[in-house]
């Protein structure tokens, strides 16, 4: 089952993964991460929060029951040795691990996953991860409160756990980010453990100054021998990229996350060019367009606002290289994405043409929804709007915070917004976000309705062979190109500075900074030692 | 003495309710809410629930009244976000806050005062120019920026101090943003200290104490330094509140953990009773310091009384 997809996920992903290390890892040392997304991280309980900032720490502290694999480009077992499927592609028998000790020495068993899924299920709390273990049989009910347990988790035995799913899909991508970190069930209950959170991950924790940063010691009871290799593992939180930056070239830090700025600089910097690590990640950024605002209900009005764009200048000049060109939702790293496909050209004469047979010669106005975010956000939105006046569209700016974005995202309480979605690494998950059954608030933002997509999204859904099931996704993701319900604008290129004595840094396209730490080593040229 | 501790502390309770209801209010019309920054795929459903549980669906004044009473047994409430009693939350964070601050007052005051001092008593000259164009500079000057430039040759080009965080809470960490915090009020300091001195110096007292044969130095020392510290300790007294608005960029910029940090990552993720317990603790802090500023001009000046 989906064994060609993964083939090419794992192709690409080798091809990204860059030459192999040479060297033999050191043991010990000091490894000096940073959190580079802005605020402090939001709770040592990372099954609340589903920022990025948290994952960073949460990837060293914590282990799900899959892991992202770089290397290969897919989601691999981690807390299972094997999984068997039968029941048609629902069932799924883990082999658990018998060497996984929690951080307080105690071993993982079937208990504590069913009790962990069970803990993030809790309907009244709003944990981020019940999109995820929804796709457990039962799961749903426990979220409303109709059960206590999920039906679909059975205990075989301490080390055998039975999952039943209600869909055909890979629980892989399921189940491997840290937002389903697996609980020590009698510890995790404790209000204690908020501050002194205990988990499966190769680093334990020490200290968190909040605000500040977090320091965590190597577990020597991690399953996986001979790791981790370094003693000690800091992550500072430095929202500043001009501080960053400083810290960097001080050697105060070993990897240092770019903004465009930066990216032209450090580009052109001889003595840090070569410490670059670029990888196309799993978000697609966009102007998403309200269909039951009625110039927008019609195909030709968004295909002309995909003409009407100069998106190529937009990315030389204002993202300053920093992104990839969008040539439908699917990115670059998904496994089905298709090479072949085009962009929109840069054409305001086409989208005028279009403009006038969907009876706009004169153009509109809209109302633009926007954050100031540097990437997706007011100056993009700045850029577009004498673009988009060139072919008679006249926009008007509505500025708003983040987290206001979000809610008016997600309520549909907008004409049109700017905003950068995960379209990835799963592309039918990435994909459903547009079927007519998922509903606004999860992740249909644009409240897309098409029968045909549908029912080929559908039908991919239950391919059981991979190659036809990949063919279908692509149809899916060209369909989607053709509606337009969105302008399709960049797949982000994540950038990070790497110190040269830090070694074993993974292309992780599903998000850069989530590093699996226990493949992370410093050479004794290292300043932390 | 007593008393006008206890009517001035009376006086401080009405302040502290209009400043809690005013964030309450604010903080219950603006757009935006915990759940859509927890996530992005909630069941609305649950919404509801984790709404109801946080009381959040209540009326505004039903809110406020509950809130009211529990800050009444000094309870600050429950972080949304991550679940830690706010009163916890805030004290990991004063302690950063209050040494960043102090210090920034200590540097303010050690350099800002002389400066003006000396500037006023060779006025016009060459280190009066020198000192009025470091503190209009001084002023001027974004902490941003300020910040970067001091982390720049401090730490990258001399290596004599770290360049961010807070290690172990000891001086070479606390400098740099100190200096940064320091610079405004320290300018602000040396622009009043002169203006002061240059006032008192053409007092009817000082003229009388020169005309009686005081020495220089005495006349400065007894009668100019006595009577512009009161002002010093006005503009000290009001510089303090404006640290603790300022404090958040530098807390940004060199990873400090102090409280600055934590009112703006609770307002971006809608996190309300941390909000409002952070705006409470500056509010009180900046009453408590501008109480001892009263209470020094008593002490440096016996002329000012406690009527």
């Amino acid at each position: 089952m989906m064994f060609r997809m993964l083939a090419i996920v794992a192709g690409l992903g080798l091809a990204l993964a860059g030459p192999a290390e040479a060297q033999t890892p050191r043991k010990g040392g000091t490894i000096r991460m940073t959190a580079p997304y802005g605020s402090s991280f939001t709770s040592l309980d990372i099954h609340t929060t589903q920022r990025a900032q948290d994952e960073i720490y949460a990837k060293a502290l914590h282990r799900s029951l899959y892991i992202w694999n770089s290397a290969e480009g897919k989601p691999v077992l981690e807390l299972a040795k094997e999984d068997v499927v039968s029941g048609g592609g629902l069932v799924h028998t883990f082999k658990l691990r018998d060497d996984a000790y929690f951080h307080n020495g105690r071993k993982m068993t079937a208990d504590d996953i069913i009790w962990s899924f069970n803990r993030i299920m809790d309907g009244t709390k709003a944990y981020p991860g019940a999109r995820f273990v929804r796709i457990i049989e039962g799961a749903a009910a426990v979220e409303k409160g109709q059960a206590k347990e999920i039906s679909g988790l059975k205990k075989i035995d301490d080390f055998t756990l039975e999952m039943k799913l209600t869909e055909k899909v890979d629980p892989g991508f399921y189940f491997f980010t840290a937002l389903t970190s697996i609980y020590p069930a009698d510890e995790g209950a404790k209000e204690s453990f908020i501050q002194h959170p205990i988990g499966l991950g190769p680093f334990k924790l020490v200290e968190h100054v909040p605000g500040s940063r977090i320091v965590l010691e190597r577990w020597d009871r991690f399953y996986k021998p001979g790791k981790p290799y370094a003693d000690k593992l800091i992550v500072s939180i430095m929202g500043e990229a001009a501080a960053r930056d400083v810290a960097f070239r001080n050697k105060e830090i070993d990897t240092s996350v770019l903004g465009p700025a930066q990216y032209v600089a450090y580009q052109a910097d001889p003595d840090l060019k070569g410490t670059l690590v670029e990888v196309a990640e799993v978000f697609t950024r966009y102007m998403g367009m309200n269909p039951a605002f009625k110039p927008f209900a019609d195909k030709r009005v968004r295909q002309a606002i995909n003409y009407a764009i100069d998106t190529d200048l937009i990315i030389s000049k204002l993202v300053k290289g920093k992104a990839y060109r969008a040539t439908s939702w699917l990115p670059l790293t998904s496994p089905a994405y298709d090479k072949t496909m085009k962009p929109y050209p840069y054409d305001p004469a086409k989208a005028k043409q279009l403009l006038a047979e969907a009876g706009y010669p004169n153009g509109f106005e809209f109302e633009w929804t926007t954050s100031q975010n540097e990437s997706w956000g007011l100056p993009i939105v700045s850029a577009v709007i004498p673009m988009l006046d060139k072919v008679g569209i006249k926009a008007k700016v509505k500025q708003v915070e983040t987290a206001v974005l979000a809610e008016v995202v997600r309520t549909g309480d907008y004409q049109a917004f700017i905003y950068s979605q995960q379209s990835g690494p799963d592309p039918l998950a990435a994909l459903k976000c547009f079927h007519s059954a998922t509903p606004q608030p999860a992740c249909n933002y644009m409240n897309f309705k098409n029968a045909d997509f549908d029912k080929i999204l559908d039908e991919a859904g239950q391919a059981d062979d991979d190659a036809k099931r990949t063919q279908l996704l692509q149809k899916a993701n060209a369909l989607l190109y053709e509606e337009a319900p969105v302008w399709f604008f960049n797949y982000n290129k994540a950038v990070m500075a790497v110190q040269p004595w830090l070694h074993g840094i993974q292309k992780n396209p599903t998000e850069l900074t989530h590093q699996n730490a226990e493949e992370l080593w410093v050479d004794d040229t290292s300043p932390a030692k | 003495m007593l008393s006008f501790l206890i009517r001035r502390l009376l006086q401080t309770i009405p302040t502290v309710l209009a400043v809690v209801m005013l964030v309450f209010v604010l903080f219950s019309v603006v757009p935006g809410s915990i759940a859509s920054t927890m996530s992005d795929d909630v069941d609305p459903q649950v919404e509801l629930r984790l709404k109801q549980q946080l009381g959040l669906n209540d009326p505004v004044y039903a809110r406020f009244g509950k809130y009211i009473a529990k800050l009444a047994t000094g309870d600050f409430g429950t972080s949304f976000r991550t679940r830690e009693p706010v009163t916890t939350m805030i004290a990991k964070r004063a302690w950063p806050t209050l040494q960043l601050i102090f210090a920034s007052m200590a540097f303010a005051v050690l350099l800002g005062v002389p400066l003006g001092f000396v500037a006023a008593l060779r006025p016009g000259g060459f280190v009066d120019s020198a000192a009025m164009f470091a503190a209009v500079s001084g002023l001027s000057i974004a902490k941003f920026w300020l910040g970067l430039v001091l982390m720049y040759l401090f730490a990258l080009k001399l290596g004599w101090l770290p360049s961010f965080g807070y290690g172990d809470g000891g001086l070479k960490y606390l400098l740099l943003p100190a200096v940064t915090l320091g610079v405004s009020p320290m300018a602000l300091l040396a622009r009043t200290t002169r203006a002061a001195v240059l006032e008192i110096m053409t007092a009817d007292f000082v003229r009388t104490a020169r005309s009686k044969g005081m020495s220089e130095t005495r006349v400065v020392k007894w009668h100019v330094m006595r009577n512009a510290l009161v002002i010093i300790l006005t503009t000290m007294g009001l510089q303090f509140g404006a640290l603790m608005g300022q404090a958040v960029v530098v807390e940004k910029l060199f990873s400090w953990p102090g409280i600055g940090s934590l009112l703006v990552d609770s307002v971006l993720q809608r996190d309300i009773p941390a909000v409002q317990g952070s705006i409470l603790v500056v509010v009180l802090a900046f009453l408590a310091i501008n109480l001892l500023i009263d209470v020094l001009y008593g002490v440096i000046d016996p002329r000012i009384r406690y009527a």
